[in-house]
């Protein structure tokens, strides 16, 4: 009995190990698996994954307008006051005031990426991009606009 | 085909044509002292870059690539950085042993070259104790990593010395035994009369399952007393920070790396000579064409793809095994390897008296 354990012992732990070899040896021979990606040579045919959060951006469209509202939703949901809302109040043609945003302040230095500001907005206004080279020599750069200048908010978002 | 069999030959009549014996003597000694330092440097150079670039496939990278075509000088430019390096002596260590212990690690590897046949007549010296002779210097490497290990006082390099020593001490019995089975195979503890035997079909054929079954404890019994992964406890990066050698630093720590991929050389040669026949062709029994065929591979072109090919499997268990406990290593070795190696040796003795092996 004893000895009938102390064979299957051996017998587990020889095929468990060749099958970590098999697999590693797989490897070895195929270097199609290979991931290592050649970053500064393959600049340019780069691809990243879409869900790679690596700044915080405000998409506009051609006619140069945005989805956001001046809610302060993400400056709200911001655990690091990265986002600062500047508010203004534009004035219709037909004399109503609207709320606006003046700018959207980013700061770069300060964000974790941790997502919740674009969860938290209710127009979709903001996402994430799949930037990584954020090197600058002066960090004040690192202080971002989010809306370009001249923008407006796109018709029929509230 | 270039060879290296048969030059030892022409060097010794040019030789002995041109000086008196024992100026001849003098001179091929220098000769081999030069040799065996070349071989060493290249040994390095090579090692340390075939394992970067094993250990990179097997981890799906790509490994060394910016130095020279494919990497190919990186080896060369860290060995020109270890150079320049200061090398550091602890305030409070023992500077005596701290300098002497790499060089004692050193000496042994350089020891245990002399018996190993590199070709057909290729070969310092054909001792007919060579088997004994490798099992026993060996073993002295152990004193140049305790040695390190107290002298550093660090209690990271005593603790890895302390292991390293517990690990040799235990492993060289299942690979004395399994060294031991093709002494009975062959009846002799001489390398070339080792060989010789191997002529008709290599020992690990011949032997049936017990010379295969020998063979693996002797690769699991190596890996451990070169204190490689799965078996690196003496290192153990993750708990000692370097082990014996975390106070080294500059040349002497090179040299102790030198050291560990040249012990790796001389295990898997000597595992190549015992097992796969050293320089010997791959012959099959009688079929006469094919062992001529066979035979018009240089013997040193045979003995340098057998040790790599070992080389090569025991790179690949470092980089698929995880490392054992220090438990775990003693079971392993005197619950596991030693009561197998001891029935194994039985048993090849009944097949070498009843005669069963080819």
């Amino acid at each position: 009995m004893f000895l009938k354990e102390y064979i299957s012992d051996v017998v587990n732990g020889v095929s468990s190990l060749l099958k970590g070899m098999r697999k590693t040896g797989y490897y070895f021979v195929h270097p199609k698996e290979i991931i290592t990606e050649q970053y500064p040579d393959n600049r340019a045919t780069l691809l990243l994954s879409e869900r790679f959060k690596g700044e915080v951006v405000m998409p506009h469209d051609a006619q140069n307008e945005h989805a956001c509202t001046g809610c302060t939703a993400c400056e709200l949901a911001c655990p690091n006051g990265t986002i600062k809302v500047v508010t203004k109040f534009e004035v219709s043609p037909e004399g109503k005031k609207k709320k606006a945003i003046d700018t959207l302040v980013y700061r770069l230095e300060l964000c974790t990426m941790c997502n919740l500001c674009i969860v938290a907005c209710p127009s979709d206004a903001i996402k994430m991009a799949p930037n990584f080279e954020h090197s600058v020599f002066d960090r004040t750069k690192l202080t971002k606009v989010l809306n370009h200048p001249g923008s407006k908010i796109r018709e029929g978002i509230e | 085909m270039f060879s290296l069999e048969g030059i030892t030959t022409n060097v010794q009549d040019w030789l002995l044509m041109k000086f008196n014996p024992t100026m001849a003597l003098a001179m091929e000694c220098v000769i081999v002292i030069l040799l065996a330092i070349s071989l060493f440097a290249l040994l390095g150079l090579v090692l340390v870059l075939m394992e970067r670039k094993v250990a990179a496939h097997i981890q799906i990278r790509l490994g060394p690539n910016r130095v020279g075509p494919g990497g190919m000088f990186q080896t060369v430019a860290d060995t020109l950085k270890l150079i320049m390096k200061e090398g550091l002596v602890p305030d409070m260590a023992d500077k005596f042993l701290f300098n002497l212990a790499p060089f004692v690690v050193m000496m042994v590897g350089m020891l245990l070259l002399a018996p190993i046949a590199f070709a057909k007549n290729f070969q310092i010296w054909d001792i007919n104790i060579g088997v004994l002779y490798i099992s026993s210097v060996s073993s002295l490497s152990v004193i140049g990593i305790l040695m390190a290990g107290w002298a550093s006082n660090n209690k990271y390099s005593l603790l890895g010395a302390m292991r390293s020593g517990a690990q040799i001490v235990s492993y060289e019995l299942s690979a004395g035994f399994a060294v031991l089975t093709i002494v009975v195979l062959t009846g002799s503890l001489q390398i070339s009369e080792i060989v010789k035997a191997q002529e008709n079909g290599w020992w690990i054929f011949k032997g049936h399952i017990p010379a295969i079954i020998a063979f693996v404890l002797y690769i699991i019994a190596v890996t451990a007393e070169t204190n490689r992964a799965p078996f690196d406890l003496a290192e153990a990066e993750s708990e000692l920070t370097a082990g014996f050698h975390t106070e080294y630093s500059g040349m002497r720590f090179a040299l102790f790396f030198l050291a560990e991929y040249i012990n790796i050389f001389i295990v898997c040669a000597i595992g190549a000579t015992l097992f796969f026949g050293g320089w010997m062709p791959l012959h099959i029994g009688n079929w006469a064409a094919f062992n001529h065929i066979m035979d018009y591979i240089p013997s040193s072109v045979w003995f340098m793809g057998k040790t790599f090919f070992l080389i090569f499997l025991i790179m690949w268990f470092r980089w698929t095994f995880p490392r054992l406990r220090v438990d775990q290593l003693l079971n392993l070795e005197w619950k596991y390897l030693l009561p197998i190696s001891l029935f194994n040796l039985l048993l090849v003795a009944v097949i070498a008296i009843l005669g069963w092996h080819f």
